[in-house]
């Protein structure tokens, strides 16, 4: 029973865990699927991070503060879509240079505006944070092991970032492959001049597919800083962005296995937590470090080929121009 | 990564370059004032701060010998045209092998522990670059997304190797011990003290000296030799390169095992330059401002060296300058690092173009009669 | 072919298409001059010219790629602006572009809907799409099935489906920009026939090519262009294969260059049962066996796309072959698996058909580019750099034999004409020393006075004993230059021609693959 407990504990673990890291996943596969690489998510989703903490914090309402983090993502990503698809930048050189800007921006606005020494002010007020809902029974079905626990520590519990996520996989796969608008997002990622040919504007879907992925990064964002946490503190994203987007290359830029590959990825990762320092029988104490570094050389191991293929979008990192052909 | 609108040579070494700086500075400037300090007060205590005396001289110099290895490794990895982003880890596990020569061999005389240690920290970092360079050229794995996940996989490594291994008994923090004072790096000031100049003493060493022979060989090699040659026609044109008989594979690994073996070099300056141990983190994104340093130095050792110097002088400045105005600091720094690689690397086409077409007209008018 | 001269054409209807004084520049060069034509409704229509001509240039301007500098169009006799492919589609012009623009992991379904989806969600549009398009398929006999998946069909159905595709759009005017590049003659002969149906529905059809057969063989009128103007306009019925080329060309086309009989000696490259397969495991070559004696040329001809270029890159080690042999001097290059470097080092040098993509690295200097593939050679070294001095100097030498202009060898390939940028190639390849030279295209965007210089040299080469393998898709240079000729279709050597008893009526026929195509 006691090792029962401590699994349904870890699954929540991994639900909160895999939360941004979906979010995220999702941003850079609308991205790339677009034909415009993902790198940026890292500092969109740190820009969100900063501008929700802010906002709640001075206008105590978290609803507040995620519409400024998707509004502060999407300007970045309106930043990204400037200098990539306007004007043909180099996308991984862009998306790098606004992950370095990010990183110091927020500290250095956040030392300016609360002076904290780069941190917003804890989030303690009522509102403020994104909390846990409660469904209904969920305590008292805590008592039955099966399936009131279950219940209530994997359905119940869980704030309501976590349940967007879980909506916006389906949401995204039907928008990808069911809608117009998905029709053409997947054709302009792999060849933008056959879209370009039907009369339709390349620039123009580019820059939604930017757009949308920096909305869905800001929540991304929000989620670290208004419920996973009470404020904003340096360097929060902690490379989620970068495993994100190996989460999604995992995920074969497909919504539901990139949702399996944020799962498997936040899965070792509360697993990590789990068993800093605990020795297992046989194998003994398993570095915790091992553990971390699993999803990227499951990554890179996928990129090899060594387990499965993994497709790009053909015509990924190429900016469009008439002239070239 | 080819530039479409062509400039005369001295506009694109020069004036593009210079343009990208400015716009990237006033938007520095523009962020200064939000913060509600003056911008102007800001770059004069920078520039006073980063050049004003022997000592922050030193100081600057001593953050560019991180970002002209590193701008180097960059640099050499994009004349293959491979983008090699992986160099922070390359640097992270360079100066592992660089710190257990040091750690190692203490009690070897100096001149001996020193070719060791520029070995050793040029074939750990070459080693970890190999990887990422054979899925490349073997499995076709995009190297800007290996070496991103390589960077992860170092840090995760050096992490449990310095709380696990390297540390120092009895003590919390991860460190190694202190490196044996026959493997540390002379201080600048010591040599030239030696010679009959006297310098302050700073933690500007030996390494820098280093530096700029990598900088002169890396010239040489792409420049000068055969080798670089079918680097630069590979880079350029990889059909071309296959009719001439140039291999890609040998291309795509010689030219990464290059690049991560500059880029192993770093740790000569942080660790047994400055550090004199092992530490967590230690190349403090050194690796990415070399991305920078090699973009705004055209990937030209000359221009990297400048570019170099520029970015320890921002680093250098940047912390001077929190002591006057405590709300300008390093953070400060990083939002301009990040601006300059914007403007200089994604951003280059906005003023290219315009100017590009600027030069045309002055031409056409030149040539009517 | 059924040819309808009876249309509506001439009863005062308006041209479906009018193009009036249209003018594009890129930079210096001028593409299109004073464009004026109609098109008759109901016709096909030929546009013909060499490459380079502006024809492509011309045909984007009307799809709305290119804006116009000047000038007019009119369909049906109302002017329309065209600034975009959405102004053309909605102005009822559809284009088969010569690269399919389909999207190869969508299904056939999937593509045709791009852009005309009917409605946000799809499955409603699909639906309606489906039906829509069965019917069109049966009017025009275009059957593709709608579920595969783009990149398993072939060629020849991709090109349905881009037809599909300008239909399912509701175009009323049809441009195919040379639409049989890519096809073999089998699957030209649909095109056509699609396309007199394609007429017969009222349809309007402009064949853009650089091919006298096809604008024989299928169209009404024809427009001629050269150097970016139009030449002339003529009924097809009322001229001749010879009358187009000469005005095409602007020359009498019989500019037979001046030689004597090759006198063949030993032999020196073997091929013997090559293949060659694509990406896709698709044989490109197929048992192919010749060989190359000292002292003559030997050509290749065939439509491009039917394994000439696998051929040459074969066998300058580019490609891997799947099987045969190859041998050079004793050596059997494939079994030894010898790249393109060991091959320059046993006698073999390569002039590649695409000059830009594949001969010259463009954003380096002239003599950087001198000593492509050679810079391993030790004249080019002093100790373990590279002689700049001698660089410097061969390039110098080079460029004043071959007349390079302008002389410095320092100024950057790209920016040199097409013309002096083969020389320097040739140059290269020829001052080598090489035995066996394999010659792609080697007056592709090269201006008149150039190729004269040229094709000289390539003479001066056989005389001097030299074995050369020409490929060329102008017949006419394989005519005048060869002395025996390959032709090659569908990846296959289908016929050897002394070069005395070639026409180019027997090679065109042969070309088609022999089996019977319709006469011209």
């Amino acid at each position: 029973m006691e090792t029962y407990t401590l699994i349904v504990l870890l699954l929540a673990a991994t639900i909160r865990v895999a939360t941004p890291l979906l979010l995220a996943a999702l941003a850079g596969l609308f991205s790339e699927r677009s034909g415009v690489i993902a790198l940026g998510l890292e500092g969109m989703m740190l820009g969100a991070a900063f501008a929700s903490a802010a906002v709640a914090a001075i206008s105590g309402s978290a609803w507040l503060g995620l519409g400024a983090g998707m509004a502060t993502a999407m300007a970045l990503a309106l930043l990204l879509a400037f200098a990539c698809v306007t004007h043909r930048g180099n996308q991984v050189i862009a998306g790098m240079a606004v992950n370095i800007m990010v990183s110091g921006l927020g500290p250095a606005l956040a030392l300016a505006w609360f002076d904290l020494g780069g941190q917003t002010p804890q989030l303690e007020g009522v509102g403020q944070r994104f909390l846990a809902l409660h469904w209904p029974w969920a305590e008292a079905a805590r008592a039955t092991p099966f399936p009131g626990l279950l219940y209530a520590e994997l359905l119940s519990g869980h704030n309501f970032v976590v349940y967007l996520a879980a909506a916006l996989v389906p949401i995204s796969a039907w928008v990808l492959y069911r809608t117009r608008f998905g029709l053409r997002l997947r054709a302009v990622g792999e060849n933008p001049q056959a879209v370009d040919t039907a009369g339709i504007s390349v620039t123009r879907l580019r820059y939604q597919a930017v757009l949308i992925s920096g909305a869905l990064a800001g929540i991304a964002g929000t989620y670290l800083s208004t419920a996973a946490s009470s404020g904003f503190v340096r360097d929060m994203t902690a490379g989620k962005g970068y495993l994100a987007l190996a989460a999604m290359i995992f995920g074969k830029w497909k919504p539901y296995p990139t949702l399996g590959a944020c799962l498997l990825f936040a899965f070792t990762d509360a697993l990590a937590t789990r068993l800093q320092g605990v020795a297992l029988p046989v194998v003994g104490v398993i570095p915790v470090q091992l553990i971390l570094a699993l999803p990227y050389v499951l990554t890179v191991l996928l990129l090899a080929g060594f387990v499965g293929t993994a497709v790009a979008p053909k015509a990924i990192g190429v900016p469009y121009s008439k002239e070239k052909w | 990564m080819s530039s479409p609108a062509k400039l005369p040579r001295w506009a694109e070494v020069g004036l593009l370059p210079a343009i990208n700086l400015i716009a990237a500075l006033l938007l520095s400037g523009a962020i200064i004032k939000l913060i509600g300090e003056s911008p102007w007060a800001a770059f004069k205590l920078m520039a006073s701060g980063s050049f004003g005396s022997q000592e922050s001289i030193g100081y600057t110099l001593y953050y560019a010998t991180n970002f002209i290895f590193t701008g180097l490794a960059v640099a050499v990895a994009y004349h293959a045209g491979l983008f090699n982003i992986g160099a922070d880890g390359q640097a992270y596990i360079g100066g592992l092998g660089v710190g257990l020569v040091c750690l190692g061999l203490g009690a070897w005389p100096f001149w001996a522990v020193l070719p060791l240690a520029i070995l050793a920290g040029a074939v750990f970092g070459a080693a970890w670059a190999f990887i990422p360079a054979w899925l490349q050229a073997r499995r076709g794995s995009h190297i800007v997304i290996t070496t991103i996940m390589f960077n992860f996989i170092a840090s995760a490594l050096m992490t449990w190797l310095l709380v696990n291994v390297l540390i120092k008994p009895g003590q919390q923090s991860p460190e190694s011990r202190e490196f044996a004072p026959n493997a540390v790096m002379p201080g600048l000031h010591t040599l030239l003290g030696k010679v009959g100049i006297s310098f302050t003493s700073t933690p500007l060493n030996f390494a820098f000296l280093i530096a700029l022979a990598a900088a002169l060989l890396v010239w040489v090699l792409i420049w000068r030799t055969r080798w670089g040659y079918a680097i630069r026609v590979a880079g350029l044109n990889p059909t071309a390169a296959i009719y001439a008989g140039i291999r890609p594979f040998r291309i795509t690994i010689g030219a990464m095992l290059l690049s991560g073996a500059l880029a192993g070099l770093l740790g000569l300056n942080e660790l047994m330059g400055a550090q004199h141990r092992i530490l967590l983190d230690f190349p403090e994104g050194a690796g990415f401002v070399g991305i920078a340093v090699a973009l705004m130095g055209r990937n030209h050792p000359l221009g990297i060296f400048f570019a170099a110097v520029l970015f320890g002088a921002l680093m250098q400045g940047g912390s001077q300058l929190s002591f006057d105005m405590p709300r300008v600091n390093r953070d400060m720094v990083v939002v301009i690092q990040g601006l300059v690689i914007l403007f200089c690397g994604a951003m280059e086409n906005v003023f290219r173009v315009p100017l590009a077409a600027l030069f045309a007209r002055i031409g056409d008018r030149n040539e009517q009669p | 072919m059924v040819r309808s001269h009876s249309t509506a054409a001439a009863e005062g209807q308006p041209p479906a298409l009018e193009l009036r004084g249209i003018d594009k520049r890129f930079g210096t060069v001028h593409a299109n001059r004073d464009i004026s034509f109609a098109v008759a409704a109901g016709t096909i229509h030929g546009l013909i010219g060499e490459n380079g001509a502006g024809k492509s240039t011309l045909m984007n301007i009307v799809y709305g790629f290119h804006r116009a500098d000047a000038g007019e169009l009119r369909v049906h006799g109302r002017v329309v602006e065209i600034n975009s492919p959405q102004d053309a589609i909605a102005a009822g012009i559809g284009m088969v572009h010569q690269h399919f623009m389909l999207v190869e992991n969508f299904t056939v379904l999937e593509n045709i809907v791009l852009g005309a989806e009917g409605g946000r969600r799809l499955a409603g549009g699909l639906a309606a799409a489906r039906t829509g398009l069965e019917r069109l398929a049966r009017d025009y006999g275009l059957g593709v099935s709608m579920d595969t998946i783009v990149s398993e069909l072939p060629v020849g159905l991709q090109q349905r489906v881009e037809i599909l595709k300008a239909l399912h759009r509701g175009a009323d005017i049809l441009i195919l920009d040379e639409p049989t590049a890519v096809l073999t003659p089998q699957e030209a002969d649909q095109l056509f026939k699609m396309l007199g149906r394609l007429r017969e529905q009222g349809k309007t059809v402009i064949l853009v090519t650089h091919k006298l057969r096809e604008i024989m063989a299928v169209t009404d009128r024809v427009t001629v262009m050269r150097l970016g103007a139009v030449v002339d306009e003529v009924a097809t019925p009322t001229t001749s294969p010879r009358e187009l080329a000469e005005k095409m060309v602007g020359r009498a086309v019989l500019l037979r260059v001046e030689k004597t009989p090759a006198r063949p000696g030993a032999t020196l490259l073997t091929v013997r049962n090559l293949e060659v397969r694509d990406r896709l495991d698709v044989p490109r070559v197929h048992g192919v066996s010749f060989s190359l004696q000292a002292g003559e040329i030997v050509g290749i001809a065939g439509v491009s796309g039917n394994g000439q270029s696998e051929l040459l890159e074969a066998l300058a080690g580019i490609r891997p072959p799947s099987q045969g042999e190859i041998v050079l001097g004793g050596r059997d290059l494939v079994r030894e698996g010898l790249d393109a470097r060991a091959r320059r080092h046993l006698g073999l040098a390569h002039v590649p058909e695409d000059r830009l993509r594949m001969g010259v690295v463009p954003s380096f200097s002239a003599q950087a580019n001198a000593i492509l593939g050679y810079h391993d050679q030790a004249v080019y070294q002093r100790g373990l750099m590279m002689n700049r001095a001698a660089i410097l100097h061969g390039c110098e030498q080079k460029m004043a034999a071959y007349d390079v202009r302008p002389p410095d060898p320092r100024l950057r390939i790209a920016s040199f004409s097409g013309g002096n940028q083969q020389k320097l190639v040739l140059a290269r390849e020829i001052d080598s020393d090489a035995r066996v030279l394999l010659i792609g295209q080697p007056t592709r965007g090269v201006d008149i006075g150039a190729i004269e210089f040229i094709h000289k040299k390539l003479v001066a080469l056989r005389d001097a004993g030299k074995a050369l393998l020409l490929v060329s898709v102008e017949l006419d240079e394989i005519l005048g230059l060869a002395d025996r000729i390959l032709v090659m279709n569908a990846g296959e050597i289908v016929g050897e021609v002394a070069a005395a008893d070639a026409t180019e009526e027997k090679l065109g026929l042969m070309m088609a693959g022999v089996k019977g195509e319709g006469r011209v």
